[in-house]
């Protein structure tokens, strides 16, 4: 049953850092991913140079009548201001999240380090930032300036660095970007959580209409008992009709006429882990079908 | 770390004990407290960390604990994917908010001034004292040869930069340069707040570029050097060297020594990368950049204070000994804030 299910993406495992709480406990954080990470540099950006735009059309338009000199000169500062220190603002807040980034659903955090797990510090966010400069900004300021007159060989470097700087997170297992490796941060996952509801309590009342024996709850190990959960909350008619009929097929299960296939996999759900679980207490963690434990 | 919140396991749960899952009768049991520390937490998002009286600020850690016990024993007994996950993610936001970034504004910027911020220039003094070296040798280089020969100044300084400053100009229009009030005080907003942007930027590509084992921060530094020797050389062949050094000091005491600060970070995270000893490359790179990016922040307010003064200060004032006077003081007060030895020998921070 492995094949048909594997469609329902689950977190990779190669996501997973472990990450130590002072209580000793290993939280698992799971890394961002590049989508999301590029999404929310883009709505980053998205919404620098729209705020740019209204503060051009309030300092400059607006100070002609009042002070064009001094709108002129608040407006400059205000834009160096908001293209370094909007990523600075955002990320040294409680939520370590540019807007952007509280978007996709992912933060900054500080990595493991030789000194151990640091706290995330504002020194840190600014040497990230600061790389930014040179890894976004750079490139774009330089074939901006030079777009008329740009000779080829310039041009090519220019492509160059900023393919570098750019491509970076794609070719380091944490997904560093230059900036998060000088400032020892990386980019995680901060997903709002959700309390799916308990599959084995659900059916209680049903629950009796099904009585499996030892030899038929013994079928399977943890791994495909965490499928079968994907299945039943994933809750696709054609896939539930499928797994339950493979599951019959395999511990011998007579279909009855007014049997429903998500009420049988939701009572072999529940008899299943009951089995695993009482024997996970006693120490025997029984991984997959193979495993003969 | 058995800290049970919920001490009263009710009678009500324990009825249908023999039918129901330990698993599922641990989260019934349980779920009350996440959700309280979630509700706390959002909150604490919604309405700032004041929102929380101090019943709750007592119970937060209280239920964090539970919930972190609680995760342990669900790895350990529980087959329910749902309920690992919602307690890894749950368990992670709080640990963020507990142990994240907690000290207010106010005080932060306090310890800033007072202790970090010469604490992270005095242990980046080898590179920062590498960084001045390649400036000073680079501004001599320069000076002595365009005193031999002026052509040599095209080849340093950037024709842009130079403007009507060039070996072709008189010796009259030079010594304009560096004297001319604008007859219009109000233009030098702008031309501040440009300079700022313009040397911020500078500064932080000095630091930025020490990514690639500092080489390029090297030559920026040379680089640097060759421009400001450029000119020492060209205005001193007219014997203007002393106005020109009184037009150059008033604000390039602190700006030079913020770009030979920023260039000393650099070359720090350079050198870190390049020889990390026992450590990883990584962990090495993140251990300077954090020394290095806490200086940074004080060179780029030093560069808003150079700014300022060459905006203003340097169009307003032209009497040569008042612009020495005010260059060498600026210089001696911020050579003494940072490397003045601390009575005070509080651990650095981070």
């Amino acid at each position: 049953m492995n094949e048909t299910l594997h469609h329902n993406k689950q977190i990779n495992a190669t996501d997973r850092r472990s990450l130590i709480t002072p209580e000793g406990i290993d939280l698992k954080i799971q890394l961002a991913d590049i989508g999301a990470r590029i999404g929310a540099i883009v709505i980053d950006l998205i919404i620098i140079h729209a705020v740019l735009f209204l503060g051009a059309i309030i300092f400059i338009f607006g100070g002609i009548t009042v002070n064009f000199e001094l709108a002129l000169s608040l407006f400059i500062v205000f834009s160096l201001f908001m293209r370094s220190f909007y990523f600075l603002a955002f990320e040294m807040g409680a939520k370590a999240a540019t807007p952007g980034k509280r978007l996709m659903k992912i933060r900054v955090a500080a990595r493991n380090t030789a000194m151990g797990q640091a706290r995330l510090s504002a020194n840190a966010i600014f040497a990230r930032n600061a790389l930014r400069e040179i890894e976004i900004f750079f490139p774009l300021s330089f074939f901006a300036s030079n777009s008329g007159s740009v000779d080829g060989m310039i041009g090519l470097l220019g492509l160059i660095w900023s393919g570098i700087f750019l491509l970076f997170p794609l070719f380091n297992k944490d997904r560093l970007r230059a900036g998060d490796l000088i400032a020892g941060t990386w980019v995680v996952r901060a997903p709002k959580p959700i309390l799916g509801r308990d599959l084995a309590t659900h059916n209680n009342q049903s629950a009796g209409l099904f009585s499996f024996s030892g030899e038929q709850v013994e079928a399977y190990g943890i791994h495909e008992l965490h499928v079968l959960e994907t299945v039943l909350r994933t809750n696709k008619p054609a896939t539930l009709k499928e797994v339950a009929d493979r599951i019959r097929h395999k511990i011998v299960w007579e279909k009855t006429a007014e049997e429903r296939d998500k009420e049988f996999l939701e009572a072999y759900y529940r008899a299943l882990r009951k089995r695993l679980e009482s024997r996970l207490i006693m120490g025997i963690r029984r991984k997959n079908k193979f495993d003969t434990r | 770390m058995t800290d049970f919140v919920s001490e009263s396991i009710d009678s009500s749960s324990l009825a249908f004990e023999d039918q129901s899952l330990k698993s599922e009768r641990f989260r019934e049991i349980r779920k009350k407290d996440w959700a309280e520390l979630e509700a706390l937490l959002n909150r604490m998002d919604k309405k700032g960390i004041r929102s929380l009286n101090a019943e709750d600020v007592l119970r937060l850690p209280k239920l964090y604990r539970a919930a972190l016990s609680a995760l342990s024993v669900a790895r350990a007994t529980s087959l329910d994917q749902s309920v690992i996950a919602y307690l890894e993610s749950l368990c992670t936001r709080a640990y963020y908010r507990l142990y994240g970034t907690q000290s207010g504004l106010g005080k932060r910027i306090w310890a800033f001034l007072s202790r970090d911020w010469p604490q992270a220039a005095q242990r980046l003094w080898k590179d920062t004292a590498l960084s001045a070296l390649l400036v000073f040798l680079s501004t001599l280089a320069a000076y002595l040869m365009v005193q031999s020969n002026p052509e040599w100044f095209y080849s340093f300084v950037d024709a842009g930069l130079a403007g009507d400053r060039t070996p072709a100009a008189s010796t009259e229009a030079l010594r304009s340069t560096l004297y001319d009030r604008p007859d219009d005080a109000g233009g030098l907003g702008i031309f501040a707040s440009y300079l700022f942007s313009h040397n911020s930027r500078v500064a932080i590509f000095a630091f930025a570029l020490g990514f690639a084992f500092g080489i390029p921060t090297i030559f920026f530094m040379l680089s640097t050097g060759f421009m400001l020797g450029g000119f020492i050389g060209l205005f001193a062949s007219r014997e203007l060297g002393f106005e020109l050094g009184g037009w150059l000091i008033i604000h390039g005491s602190t700006e030079m020594l913020a770009i030979i600060l920023a260039g000393g970070a650099g070359l720090h995270i350079g050198r870190a990368i390049a020889f990390p000893g026992q450590l990883s490359r990584t962990q090495s790179a993140a251990l300077a950049g954090r020394t290095s990016g806490l200086l940074m922040v004080g060179v780029v307010i030093m560069l808003l204070f150079a700014g300022l003064l060459e905006g203003y200060a340097r169009q307003l004032i032209t009497e040569n000994f008042l612009r020495y006077g005010i260059g060498l003081t600026l210089l001696g007060l911020w050579l003494v804030y940072l490397y003045l030895p601390r009575r005070d020998g509080t651990r650095f921070n981070e």
